[in-house]
């Protein structure tokens, strides 16, 4: 029965193969390619793609794009941890309401709650007006890299609360008062239960918020004005605007790269092996 | 006691750093003029103009179809994939496993250019096909993911079981396989829905002439200023999902009552 069962995934095979692993071929062909080719006949390789992306413009893109998403992900954690922590500690009736409120603003659409806070943000904005009727002097917040990373702080911070609510309330509660009766103060209790217990949680969230993080480009775009070109940025620039395929195609496979490499190393330190689908 | 206190402070501004921004939008989808900044005073007439809105109610039709064609689809195939991958060993398993993972760890504007591509070199025209069929290829990977684990749970000798008491194949499909990992069969549908209406990146590259969804629309207007109909559109959205998520809540806190009082008793 099961040998037979096994074709059921062969359409899906050729799927798989048409649809996800042919296009991923196809950038990859084009990020070794000149632009001169045109077919098979034509086709001339190149590592010039590649090497246009080690100038330092580019770098320096590349270096912001990992410096903005990191900031955020710490931010992310610093904020997330707690609220998961509280949310895991409250008492079971409430819990599922919390753990609602923080998934419902997913439900409105991304990029109307982001152009929301250039409503909040912006110079004569709802803030802005705030401190003016208190009469403070207003500040210049949208348009800046702060507006990006808060605005990536807002978009991702459940994704970084649910896997790390989810590995506190697996927890085995029956630990933390062994603990607690063989003489551990709550700090250590903390320290040495609760905090490597919920490791797997806190790694989910890291991967789930950086990965998104690193690749945008309407979050700066939206709130960030001229001032933070991200990677992604770059790539929507390239294809949309400029209609280099062939160096797009090339910066796609570095972040496809990145993607891969810090997967890879967090799964080293990931004791669960579900990793990210544990959230769902 | 100042503890409780302190961490009820505490989510409360997470939650209003999370609500600002909606909150924001339902007030100004009220306000009668159009500046975003300044409220004017209350009125309904953007509720009104929005049956009048051809491109927002175009873009709409668009989401929404799209968003039930990708979850019905998406599901069937997913299911009937995950049951085929579920029965596999080895090499095999692991090599359909990781293509299948790529969609969802790729950033998705590498898979939404790597589908432009793979429809420019096929010559496909850019549209409604493009769309839908990026939206069941990035859909497809989490039914599949939601489905796995609860085949993996599942006891094989049920179904050997069921067939030795003459069930037919297909029947101790549908009798014992289905009825078992239904939950991540609805998990897996409702993902694929919310992604697909929610899905921004991969319809901006795969978007043909004339065919667009709300997060387009919203991205072309959000330099010029958002017109306040969409304020209304997602308000009316935002509720709509509320009132669903409420009312099958309570459903399923009636039917598992007495499941959540033995749990509780353990928690203590």
């Amino acid at each position: 029965m099961k040998d037979r069962t096994k074709y059921f995934a062969y359409p899906y095979m050729v799927w798989i193969i048409i649809f996800i692993a042919l296009p991923t071929f196809l950038v990859l062909l084009y990020s070794i390619t000149t632009k001169e080719s045109n077919g098979l006949t034509t086709i001339q390789f190149t590592s010039e793609n590649f090497r246009k992306f080690f100038q330092p413009i580019y770098l320096d893109i590349l270096w912001d794009s990992i410096y903005l998403a990191a900031v955020s992900t710490a931010i992310c954690l610093l904020l997330g941890y707690p609220a998961a922590y509280i949310i895991s500690n409250t008492h079971i009736s409430r819990r599922n309401t919390l753990l609602f409120l923080c998934i419902l603003p997913m439900w409105m659409n991304m990029l109307l709650r982001t152009y929301a806070w250039m409503t909040i943000l912006g110079n004569n904005g709802i803030l802005n007006n705030f401190f003016a009727f208190l009469g403070l002097p207003r500040f210049n917040m949208l348009y800046t890299r702060g507006a990006t990373v808060m605005g990536m702080v807002y978009n991702f911070i459940p994704f970084m609360i649910l896997p790390i609510y989810t590995a506190l309330s697996k927890m085995d509660k029956g630990l933390l008062e062994a603990a607690d009766d063989l003489g551990a103060d709550k700090k250590t209790v903390f320290r040495k239960v609760i905090l490597p217990l919920s490791m797997p949680g806190v790694i989910s969230g890291v991967i789930m918020v950086f990965m998104p993080a690193v690749s945008t480009f309407i979050i700066p775009q939206l709130l960030g004005g001229n001032k933070s070109m991200m990677i992604g940025n770059l790539v929507e620039k390239l294809f949309i605007l400029n209609g280099d395929w062939n160096f797009g195609s090339a910066i796609s496979i570095v972040m496809m790269l990145i993607i891969l490499l810090s997967m890879s190393i967090m799964n080293k330190f990931d004791v669960d092996k579900e990793g990210g689908a544990r959230l769902w | 006691m100042v503890k409780k206190y302190l961490s009820k402070i505490y989510m409360g501004i997470i939650f209003i750093f999370l609500y600002a921004p909606i909150i924001v939008l339902a007030v100004f989808s009220f306000n009668e003029s159009k500046s975003r900044g300044n409220w004017t005073g209350f009125s309904l007439k953007w509720y009104i103009e929005l049956f009048h809105d051809h491109d927002i109610r175009l873009a709409f039709y668009y989401t929404i179809s799209i968003a039930i064609i990708t979850a019905i689809v998406s599901t069937i195939m997913g299911t009937i994939a995950a049951i085929g991958i579920n029965a596999m060993k080895g090499r095999q398993k692991a090599l359909i496993l990781n293509v299948n993972y790529l969609p969802v760890v790729n950033p998705d504007i590498v898979t939404g250019i790597s589908l432009m591509i793979l429809y420019i070199s096929f010559n496909m025209d850019f549209g409604f096909n493009t769309m839908l069929i990026s939206h069941i290829v990035f859909s497809i990977p989490y039914v599949i993911l939601s489905i796995l684990p609860k085949l993996k749970q599942l006891d094989v000798h049920m179904t050997e079981a069921a067939m030795d008491l003459g069930a037919t194949p297909m029947y101790a499909l549908r009798k014992v396989i289905l009825p078992e990992i239904k939950p991540g069969i609805i998990t897996g549908f409702l993902m694929a829905f919310t992604l697909s209406i929610d899905d921004f990146i991969i319809s901006y590259f795969t978007k043909g002439e004339g065919v667009t969804n709300l997060s387009i629309v919203i991205y072309s207007m959000a330099r010029r200023g958002v017109r306040p109909t969409i304020n209304a559109l997602s308000t009316i959205m935002l509720t709509v999902v509320l009132l669903l998520m409420i009312l099958i809540n309570k459903r399923n806190n009636g039917q598992d009552k007495s499941k959540k009082i033995n749990q509780s008793e353990v928690y203590k």
